[in-house]
Order: structure tokens, then C-alpha cells, then sequence
């Protein structure tokens, strides 16, 4: 009964009905007392992953909004304090699911650290390209699903054929594309297959060509710059209040880059650049992905051309697992590894927190041990902890659809947020 | 750090099994175990203590005890402050010339066991963008007993502190929105303590319902 509100003479007193409504508020007043709460989440297209948005507007203008996460808990910190250190390997493939493979460097890390090993050098050059693949992966998911959402499908679809192929990659290392468990305590369950190295560079080259046809399709596009300049700013100071880091923060022109800054590996022996923001708003941090992700090509390229052939797994027999040959033809190595798997390896007391520059941004680790097979405390810094906790500053007073180019734009991980 | 004679096994076990298993050419790991926490020690090291005595000049009791790299198993010097100046410190070391941790990595707590006393511990991990160093404060924390907040000088230390409650049990004082954070606003316990089961699931049948107050000006 569309025609009945053409035939209003005028805006509807209050009180005044018809078949289909009662007016019940001012209608002069409409736009200014009368709000919605809308609710998006926790099972919703635009919403990447189980979050809930409560959003109270008033037209399409937010006025104020709060954030719920944790439906995907699953008590991980728990899990750590109830697992062998071996053991929770696999538990830290859930937490960013787009970059397990940094997840599990970084753990890997932690746990070394405490202990004291050393890792042979193509275990690290190894892990390196592992890092910066899963860097590549995460920063072409975020880019592609933020513009997916604003519409720009065939953007997305460009970039997912190359993180394919960087799956295939992933899958030659380890059998697994997604959730990977690559990662031993002191260094890594399979070597790289003969000629990896190389299929790894002619991937980097490809993905070069084609990360410039994707700046050529999107960056200057009309719709998507109006859509993403200058909404969802995030600037310097409020980057800092709420503890952003990661190219969020590197776009709100934040010089701060943990591979440079505090470098692990070999990150010292390698040349990048850091790309640096000015406005801290959704184009701003695109910009900044996709120069990171040409970055990590380079990189990649550069930690392949310095791989050589070696161990992978640090002679320390605390924590590597025996070889099957001597599991099988001694009874020494059939307890060795029988007390490994059924109790774990002890690592001595102390605490130690272990940061790296996950995609996101700081991935790190807290672990207190007191001198057990399992840790004390596990603690779990994920970067998207604590951007989740900035969106609802950072929509404030802006429309709703921008909400949903802000969320994509910080690529909140669910498994890492509830973890 | 463990004086504990460990077998070549890897397992920190004592016995004599470990004897019959060493292999000629393979580290034993029987030695002190050597760590690589001094990584960091080398370059701020003086910085750190530093830090540390210009801490004791200022607060003076209020600085419980202070761990170094170098004389306690840790990576970086751990400050045990008094819960009652944790705000002042806090914010000190944010904005004090020489100090400059104006980056919350972390605010977490730990809990020490049912029988410790003080039981808990809250931690925060703090860093320093500008001269890229890093420091923890810790504060003990009875049962029942309150921690001033810290959002004051973070901003962002607010859900860190609701999980902190929702996983501990430890509120804090001057908190603007002290609700549970991962978990239903309607659970029972505290799943982080050392006393709630591994286990320990508790259902609901009906969503949790939008909370218009949080929505007031």
C-alpha cells in the first residue's frame, strides 16, 4: 500500500493513522530524536567472521556503537597451560588463520627462546620465506575481501588466483595449505622439497605483475576512492591509545616496523622498506598492503637466493624428535620418543615475551615456565585484540556502510581475537 | 634457573637411563642450559638500569623489587610496583624523558596458583617506539582485592582489563565498563584460574540480549 503515503497531504501528524501505520513520533523530528539500533553480527556477510556490531543510528549516521567478540572462544591461553609445549603447535594454526605459518614461527620462536636453541641457518631462511608467503597471503585476503565488499569483486579474484598458488607452495613444504604445523621447537618438521626455492621465485615474479594489474584496476578507480579516502581515519594519537600496530598504524604514519625495529631471523641480512601512511584512513592502509606485499616479494626472492643446503632441526636433543630409523632399531630412541610424545620436554623456569610483525601486526607470545612440560601462563598478543577494540571510536559519527569498509580494512581475524 | 640434573633424553627426568642414551657428538644437555635471553641485554642494558634507579629515586617503596636480564631468568628487567602507585608508574614511564614506553604491547595477569599469596600477578608489557627498548611492570594482586585502572593512560587498555576480569577475576578500580569480554555476561567463574576445570562448560539457551545502556550518551 505504497500509493497511501503519496496521498498524505504533507508529513503525518502524530496520532494519525492509516491501514498500515499509527504514527507514533513527531515527524518534524524524525531525523533528530527518533534512533535505530541496529544490530550486524554475529553471523553476517559483511561482518569477517563471528563479531557483532550494535550500532544506534540516527538516519545513516552513527551515533554511537560497541563491539562484541568471542563466540569462537576457545579458551587457547587454557589449552597452552594444559598442553605439552610440542603439543600446542597446532593450536596456534587457529589463531590468524590466514598466516598460521607466522603463528607458528613465532611460537616456535618463543619457545627457543626460553630454552636456549639455536636454529640451523636454512631452518631460518625457510622460515623467513614461510613468513613473508603468509604476509603476502593475509595482506591479499584483506585487500580483496575489503573490496568485495564494497563491491569490487573481480579485484578479489585476481589476488585469491595468486594466493592459490602460494597455497601450493605452502602444500609442497607441509602437506597442508591452510592450517599448517610446520614448525618444530628448534626447527621444522619437513624440508623443502628439491627445486622449491625456485618455483618460490617464479611465484614472486608473477604476483609482481600481477599486484600491477591490480593497483592499475582499483587505486584510482572513482567508486573506490570515494568509498575509501578519508573514511575510517585512525590518526597517529589514537593509534597509540589504543596500541595499533602493523600497517593500521604504519598508515596513520607510524615509522614502526618490528622486522626492522627489533629484527629476529636474518631480517638484519636482508633489504626492505618500511611504507609509511600519512592519513590513517581505508585507502591509506590499502596502499599500504599493497606496497608490503610487493616488499615481501622482494623478500622472498632474497631469502630463496640464500638458501642452502643443510640441516633443518637443531641437533639439541630436548626438543627434536628422533628419527623413525632409530624410534624403530633401538629400544633408547623407542623411549626417547615415547617420553616426548606421552610427557613432552621440559623447559627451564623463566618468562619471556616474544614479539614478531605478524601481517596484522604484533603477533607475540608470553610464556612463564616454571621449569614443566607445560607452560605456566601462555599468553597470546594478537594484534586484532586490539584494532577491534579501535572500530567503534573510529565510526563514530560516520555512516553505516562505512563501517564496513573500516572492519575490512583492519582485517580483524576472528581466531585470533576470541583465541 | 633449574639445577636439576636433566638425562640426554631431553626430559629433565633424573635417572640413569639418560646415561646408556648419550650419543658421541651431540651436546649434553646435562650442562647449564644456555640462554639466549641476553640478546637484548647487550644493547639496552645500561639504558635499563638506568631506568631503574631514576624508578627507585621517584616512587622509592612504592618499587617492590626488580628483576634484571642478567640475575633472573627473563628477556627484559621485570618491576614489581606497589598496586596502589601502578597508575602513577605507568604513566611516568609513558611520558618521562629517558623512558618513552608509550606503547601498551600487552596488559595481561597471571595466576600463581590457588595456594600463592599474593595469588595474582597483573602485567604490562610496555615498549618503546622511539628508542625501541622494552620493560614489563608487574603488580601483586590478593584475591578480592581491586587494581587501579590503567586507562587513564591507555585509552586501549580497556578490553585488555575486561579480560582481565573476565578470565581472572581481578577488577579494577575507576574502570569505565567493567563487563566480561569473551565470555557470557551470565558464566560462572573465572576460566584463566587455576581452580576452574579444564572442562568446565557451562550452556545457555538464549542469546544474550542487546545491551541498550551501553548505547546511552
Amino acid at each position: 500500500m505504497a500509493s497511501v503515503i503519496h496521498e498524505l497531504s504533507g508529513p503525518p501528524k502524530p496520532g494519525q493513522t492509516s491501514d498500515n501505520y499509527t504514527v507514533l513520533h513527531d515527524p518534524d523530528d524524525l531525523w533528530d530524536d527518533a534512533r535505530v539500533i541496529v544490530n550486524i553480527g554475529p553471523t553476517h556477510p559483511a561482518m569477517h567472521g563471528a563479531l557483532r556490531t550494535v550500532a544506534k543510528l540516527n538516519g545513516e549516521t552513527i551515533e554511537k556503537s560497541y563491539s562484541e567478540f568471542g563466540y569462537t572462544h576457545r579458551a587457547k591461553e587454557k589449552l597452552g597451560e594444559n598442553r605439552t609445549y610440542h603439543q600446542f603447535i597446532v593450536y596456534t594454526d587457529r589463531l590468524n588463520y590466514c598466516s598460521a605459518l607466522i603463528n607458528n614461527v613465532t611460537y616456535a620462536m618463543a619457545v627457543e627462546r626460553l630454552m636456549g636453541v639455536e636454529v640451523p641457518p636454512r631452518a631460518i631462511w625457510i622460515r623467513m620465506i614461510c613468513c613473508e608467503l603468509a604476509r603476502v597471503i593475509d595482506h591479499l585476503i584483506c585487500v580483496g575481501i575489503n573490496a568485495v565488499d564494497l563491491g569490487a569483486f573481480s579485484f578479489f579474484l585476481y589476488g585469491f588466483h595468486q594466493r592459490e598458488e602460494a597455497y601450493t607452495l605452502i602444500e609442497k613444504l607441509c602437506g597442508a595449505r591452510l592450517t599448517t604445523s610446520y614448525t618444530r621447537i628448534g626447527g621444522l618438521m619437513y624440508d623443502a622439497p628439491e627445486g622449491w626455492e625456485k618455483e618460490v621465485k617464479e611465484w614472486a615474479k608473477r604476483t609482481r605483475t600481477v599486484i600491477d594489474e591490480m593497483n592499475k584496476l582499483l587505486t584510482t578507480n572513482r567508486i573506490w576512492l570515494d568509498r575509501t579516502v578519508g573514511v575510517g581515519v585512525f590518526n597517529k594519537e589514537q593509534c597509540m591509545a589504543y596500541s595499533w600496530s602493523g600497517p593500521a598504524a604504519r598508515a596513520a604514519g607510524i615509522d614502526h616496523d618490528l622486522r626492522r625495529d627489533a629484527p629476529t631471523m636474518y631480517y638484519k641480512d636482508v633489504e626492505f622498506d618500511v611504507p609509511i601512511g600519512k592519513n590513517g584512513d581505508v585507502f591509506d592502509r590499502y596502499l599500504i598492503r599493497l606496497e608490503e606485499i610487493r616488499q615481501s616479494l622482494n623478500l622472498v626472492s632474497q631469502c630463496a637466493d640464500r638458501l642452502k643446503p643443510g640441516p633443518i632441526w637443531s641437533e639439541d636433543k630436548r626438543c627434536r624428535i628422533p628419527d623413525k630409523s632409530v624410534v624403530y632399531n633401538s629400544m633408547e630412541g623407542m623411549i626417547h620418543h615415547f617420553k616426548f610424545f606421552m610427557e613432552g620436554f621440559e623447559v627451564p623456569e623463566g618468562e619471556a615475551y616474544t614479539m614478531f610483525e605478524g601481517a596484522n601486526g604484533e603477533i607475540g607470545f608470553y610464556i612463564v615456565s616454571k621449569g614443566s612440560p607445560r607452560s605456566h601462563r601462555m599468553r597470546i598478543r594478537g594484534p586484532s585484540v586490539w584494532h577491534f577494540q579501535g572500530l567503534d571510536p573510529m565510526v563514530k559519527g560516520s555512516k553505516i556502510g562505512d563501517l564496513v569498509a573500516a572492519l575490512g580494512s583492519i582485517n580483524v581475524i576472528a581466531g585470533e581475537l576470541d583465541r | 634457573m633449574s639445577t636439576i640434573p636433566r638425562d640426554s633424553a631431553g626430559l629433565g627426568r633424573t635417572g640413569t637411563l639418560g646415561d646408556r642414551m648419550a650419543v658421541p657428538g651431540v651436546t649434553d644437555i646435562r650442562t647449564p642450559v644456555p640462554t639466549i635471553y641476553g640478546d637484548w641485554t647487550a644493547r639496552f642494558g645500561d639504558a635499563w638500569k638506568t631506568q631503574v634507579e631514576q624508578l627507585r629515586a621517584k616512587f622509592g617503596d612504592a618499587i617492590e623489587e626488580v628483576r634484571m636480564p642478567g640475575d633472573a631468568p627473563t628477556d627484559v628487567p621485570i618491576v614489581y610496583v606497589k598496586k596502589a602507585l601502578i597508575t602513577e608508574v605507568l604513566r611516568f614511564a609513558k611520558d618521562e624523558a629517558g623512558f618513552e614506553y608509550a606503547f601498551l604491547a600487552d596488559l595481561t595477569a597471571i595466576d600463581e596458583g590457588v595456594d600463592a599469596a599474593p595469588r595474582f600477578e597483573v602485567v604490562y608489557n610496555l615498549f618503546s617506539m622511539s628508542r625501541k627498548w622494552r620493560i614489563r611492570f608487574k603488580c601483586r594482586v590478593p584475591d578480592g582485592e581491586e587494581v587501579p585502572t590503567a586507562v587513564d593512560v591507555w585509552t586501549g587498555a580497556n578490553w585488555a582489563e575486561r579480560e582481565v576480569w573476565d578470565m581472572f577475576g581481578i577488577r579494577f578500580t575507576g574502570h569505565p565498563d567493567l563487563r566480561r569480554v569473551l565470555m557470557d555476561e551470565r558464566w560462572v567463574g573465572h576460566p584463566l584460574r587455576k581452580d576452574y576445570p579444564l572442562k568446565g562448560y557451562q550452556v545457555f539457551t538464549t542469546p544474550m540480549e542487546v545491551d541498550l545502556k551501553v548505547l546511552e550518551d
